[in-house]
Parts: structure tokens; sequence; C-alpha cells
């Protein structure tokens, strides 16, 4: 930035700098539009982008014309899905922001202590035990929703006790991570080859188990974790100032990483259990996003979620795309593309 | 008045505090000096709640040192921790906007902004204000910093080596706008300083610390002398005094006799100034 010799002169420059980052959270939306848009389109039968803006227009209760089948395509089976990509991109994001934050790390995901190989290891499990009389689209989640919070649990535990660097909450999240892959490793090698496969594709990640009711609950939980991370805004920036720091500026540190490392598992397990694993974007949105607004978590945070759902967004149409009437499970889509961008956040850091 | 009763503090079998007791005045510049490792830190984290002592009180005011006070008792401090290593994407304006934690809203109010900005146009680094925090020098994080814990408005002000990357330059304007403002304020203020020379110029009270003891409390010009500095770091050093009375030191290489001698240094002066220079 240019050197400012007055006051006032100062506030108009950070009056700016805010101004360009709304502008950065617009183009973001706008891009975000796009690509929901598009998502909708694309599928076996391939709808045209203004019959799709169309029937979204007639839902947000505008006077416009639909055709009956398109109606039905866009809202019985495109929208849930594209809704899905958005909302659990979004929390993605977010999670990713906040693990990064929490663990003075860019290089942590929601993943990284270890939470996605539990939610694995809970699918795996209530698919070889069996339901127990529910409908395994119902189990599954749940297994996968409570194992992901027990393997979460046992890190409030160690994140409770004071003075726990964020080195030994890595290290600690990393042998849970080693943990229950092998105890999911165990799982698919006494299983039966169909069971297995079956586990196979829970893991990698798919939108298409979409329904409305899940949209729904994965959006309201969203929405509300994302809510509650943003009341902290502040103080989670004060934390990247480092932990001795921003106890130094009165943030009580072990609470505020409490409760936010509750926040983003709650959040990461209800996504993860709905959708399966899908890599990389919370890595490499919060990258993006630090990149373009920085780390004022006002800006950071909201950024995070509009990067995350672009991408995911994004992805879901190169799923559908890549080869015409075959569908790619997005998870790994997302690790193809999250790859080389990985490397290139590696390498630029060098500079 | 902050004041500290038989504080003991230990890791493991290394005592840092044994029965430590001492007072803080406001108004006076506090400066502990002692060898490294000898829990310095400690006892600056201590007084800021963020270490337990084995035992003894530490009060303010009223107000005595207790968990259920933390936030309450921290929110009196401006403590600047030793670590100056910034690597965030934030600018120097949000750094110090931080010092004001609890004020601040989503929504930034013009006067927060103002007031931050003051903070460093006092300290002569308002040109920085729109920078990105990691394309400063270690120097210029540190001024960051102060600046930030004085934004925190304190009553107590306590750094840890406030100084160790700054030039001669800032450590002037540093120092002298914390000893200037101490007196006007009315701060407790608290520093760690490894430069004796530093220690005697802006210390009203200088701490010496070994072992978990004050080995020695009092003004400068009291507290420093040859032995002390041998006691203490076991290094041979020579104290002279300037025209204002104020000690400095300098320490001597292994092996050489003493620098000079005092009514030397006398006669060596006036022969300074007899002698013309070209």
């Amino acid at each position: 930035m240019f050197p400012t010799s007055t006051v006032a002169e100062a506030v108009s420059a950070q009056r700016q700098q805010e101004r360009k980052r709304w502008w950065m959270l617009s183009a973001l939306l706008i891009l975000l539009c796009l690509s929901f848009v598009l998502d909708i389109a694309t599928g076996p039968s391939l709808l045209g982008v203004s019959d799709v803006v169309q029937t979204l227009l007639s839902h947000l209760g505008l006077p416009v014309e639909v055709t009956a089948t398109t109606n039905v395509i866009v809202t019985n089976l495109r929208l849930p899905i594209a809704i899905m990509a958005l909302v659990v991109g979004g929390s993605l994001g977010v999670g990713g922001a906040e693990m990064q934050t929490l663990l003075n790390n860019p290089m942590a995901s929601p993943y990284t202590l270890g939470m996605a190989a539990a939610a694995g290891f809970g699918a795996a499990l209530v698919l070889y035990v069996g339901s127990l009389g529910l409908s395994s689209d119902i189990a599954v989640p749940i297994g996968a929703f409570v194992c992901c919070m027990l393997s979460a649990s046992l890190l409030f535990g160690l994140a409770m006790m004071r003075h726990i660097t964020s080195g030994q909450l890595i290290l600690s999240g990393i042998a849970l991570l080693f943990l229950f892959q092998s105890l999911l490793s165990l799982v698919q090698f006494v299983s039966s080859p169909e069971l297995s496969q079956q586990i196979l594709f829970w893991l990698f990640g798919s939108l298409t188990k979409a329904t409305w009711t899940n949209v729904a609950i994965v959006t309201v939980v969203t929405l509300l974790c994302v809510g509650l991370l943003i009341k902290d805004a502040w103080q989670l920036t004060a934390l990247r100032l480092g932990e001795e720091r921003a106890k130094s500026l009165g943030v009580n540190v072990t609470r505020l990483r409490l409760k936010t490392l509750i926040i983003v598992a709650v959040m990461t397990a209800t996504a993860t259990s709905f959708v399966g694993i899908i890599g990389f974007i919370g890595i490499v949105a919060p990258n993006i996003a630090r990149m373009l607004v920085g780390e004022d978590q006002r800006y950071f945070l909201p950024l995070s979620f509009l990067v995350g759902a672009f991408l995911l967004s994004s992805a879901s149409v190169l799923s559908k795309v890549i080869v015409p009437g075959a569908l790619f499970p997005i998870g790994i889509v997302t690790a193809i593309i999250g790859v080389p961008f990985f490397f290139w956040l590696i390498i630029g850091k060098r500079r | 008045m902050l004041q500290v009763r038989e504080l003991s503090l230990a890791f493991d079998d290394l005592v840092l505090a044994d029965q430590m007791s001492f007072d803080l005045h406001p108004g006076k510049t506090h400066v502990i000096i002692g060898p490294n490792g000898t829990g310095k830190s400690s006892l600056l984290k201590t007084l800021f709640g963020d270490i337990q002592p084995q035992s003894g009180t530490i009060q303010f005011g009223d107000d005595t040192l207790h968990k259920q006070l933390l936030p309450m008792w921290r929110q009196r401090f401006g403590y600047m921790p030793q670590d100056i290593n910034l690597d965030v994407g934030l600018s120097v304006l949000e750094v110090v906007l931080l010092g004001q934690l609890n004020a601040l809203s989503l929504k930034l109010g013009d006067g927060l902004i103002e007031e931050a900005l003051h903070a460093l146009e006092q300290i002569g680094l308002l040109h920085l204000a729109n920078r990105d925090v990691r394309t400063l020098s270690g120097g210029q994080c540190q001024m960051i910093l102060f600046a930030q814990a004085l934004m925190r408005k304190p009553d107590i002000l306590m750094l840890d080596e406030p100084v160790s990357a700054l030039d001669l330059h800032f450590q002037q304007v540093m120092l002298d706008h914390l000893t200037v403002q101490t007196k006007q304020k009315g701060w407790v203020s608290l520093m760690v300083l490894h430069d004796l020379n530093l220690a005697a110029q802006y210390a009203d009270v200088l701490l010496v610390v070994k072992g978990g003891k004050i080995v020695a409390e009092g003004a400068p010009a009291d507290v420093l002398t040859s032995s002390l500095i041998e006691q203490v770091y076991g290094v041979k050093a020579d104290v002279m005094v300037d025209s204002l009375g104020v000690p400095f030191v300098r320490t001597r290489r292994k092996g050489s006799d003493a620098f000079i001698s005092m009514k030397d240094s006398l006669d060596a002066t006036k022969e300074f100034h007899n002698v013309r220079h070209y």
C-alpha cells in the first residue's frame, strides 16, 4: 500500500481497503451464482440456462412461465444437489479457515484432526454391522456423525487443558487419523467384497444422496455454525497473532479454541455424514480467500465460505461433463483439481 | 500499586521465584535485569495470570489475582510478550486495532481507527499504517506491537525485552515515550531489559533478580556496582557515572585489567578537552 502521511489519509486508505474487500465478496457471489445455474443446467438431459433461470425465478415467486418437465427436473433432481454443493462447499471452506486459524497452520483442514477418517469408520461400521432396523439412508449418516463427534471429543478434552500448543493438537489429531484409518481398513478387511465396494463408494464422496431433507439439515446447521463463528470474528483474528499474544489481548484462548473446535466438528460431521469425504476444498478455499482479502475474519470467513461453495459447485459441474453421460464421484474430481493447486501453494510459499 | 508478596514459582526443580516480595508503583518505570533463564519472563507471565505460582499473592489496588478474576485482571494490562514474529495477513492498522479487542465490532467506527492511527503517529510510524505486517522488519514489528500495547490504555504496562530488535533511533523513541507516558498517565510500568546502560538510563527502579531472589532493588545509581554485576552475571565490569549521575557500564575483556580507573577517567576527560582536534 501507499504510504500515508496524515491520519485522515490513513483512515480513507483503510475505508478504501474495506470497499475493495466488499467488492471481492460480491465478485465471488456472482461467480457462485453462475456456477450454481450451470450446475443445475448440466446433467443427462441438458437444460438451457434461460430455462433454469426462469424456473429458479418462479421458485422465488415471480410470475414466469415454466414447462412442467423442466420444473420437475430442476426441483426434484438438480436443485437439491446444487444447493448441497453450495452448502457443503461453504461448510468445508469455513471449517478449513477456522482449523487453519486455530492450529496456526495454512495446511490444516477440517479433516486434519482425523474427523473424516472417523466419519468414514463410523459409516463403514454401520454398513458392516447393519442399520439396526433403520433405513440405511438414515443409519449410515448417523453412524458417521456419531463417530466423527466421538473422535473430536477426544480433541475437545485435549483442547481444554491449559498450555496445550497447537502443535500438540495437530500431533494428537494425526494419531487419531491413523487410528481411524486402520480401523476403517480393518472393517473393509473383514467384510465381504460387495460390502467393501459399498464402503469404498461412501468414502468417495458424492452429492447424489442429496434429498430436500438432507439439504435442509445441512443448511440449517451450517448457517447456524457460520453465524456463531462470525460473532467471534475479532477474537479469531487475534488468535492468529499467536496464542500468547492473543492472551495478552484478553482472549480466553482455551475457551475460544474449544468453542471453535466444537463448532467446526459439528459442521464437518454433518456435511461429511451426508456426502462422504470430499477432500481439498477445506485446504484450498481458505488459502484463496486469504490471498484475496487477508486475514481479517470479518471478510476472510465469509469469503472462505463463498470460495468453498464456488469450488464444490464448479467441481459438481465438472464431474458431470468430463465424460458426458457418466457421473464421477465428486470427491475424486475435487482432489484431482485440488492437487495441482496444492503444489502451487507449497512452491509459491517460497517466494 | 502492584504488590507481590512471598511469591514462589518453580518448574520441577528449577526455582524461578523463592518467597519473592516487591512493590511496583504508579508513575514509575521498573526494569528487571538478571541472567538468562532466571525466570524474568516467567515472572511477567505470573503477574499477568498466565502461570500459576506455587504460593504467594499478587495484588493491584483492592483486587487480588485470582482465577475467577482473570478476564478483568488482564483487561488492565498492556502486556507485550517477547516474541515479535508477525506472520499473518493483516495490516499494521489492524494489528494495532486488536489492542482494543473488546471494543471492536463487525462494523468499525472512525473513532477507534483514528485512535489506533494516533498511537502509531506518536511513535512515528503513521506511514506504515496500511502496510501488510508481513512486509515489515523485526524492529518495525516490535514497534507496532508496542503501539498495540499502548492501544490497550493500560493501568499496568509490561514489556518483555521490548527493544531486542530496535535500532538506536527506535530504542530512544520507545523508551522515551514509555517513561514520559508512564509519569504522565500514572501507569505501573515494568520491563525486562538486558542492556544495563539502557536500564540505568530509563529505570526509576531497578530490580535485579537471580536464582529466584531479588538480589538488589532501587535507583540505578544505588544498585549498579561492579561487585553486583560480578555477583549476578559473573562478569567483570567497570561502572562509571555521567555528569547527570546516571551510571554506565563497560565490561572488561577476559584477561584485561580495569578498563580505566575513575580518577584516570576524569584526567582523561580533561586532557581530551584540552587537545585540539583536526
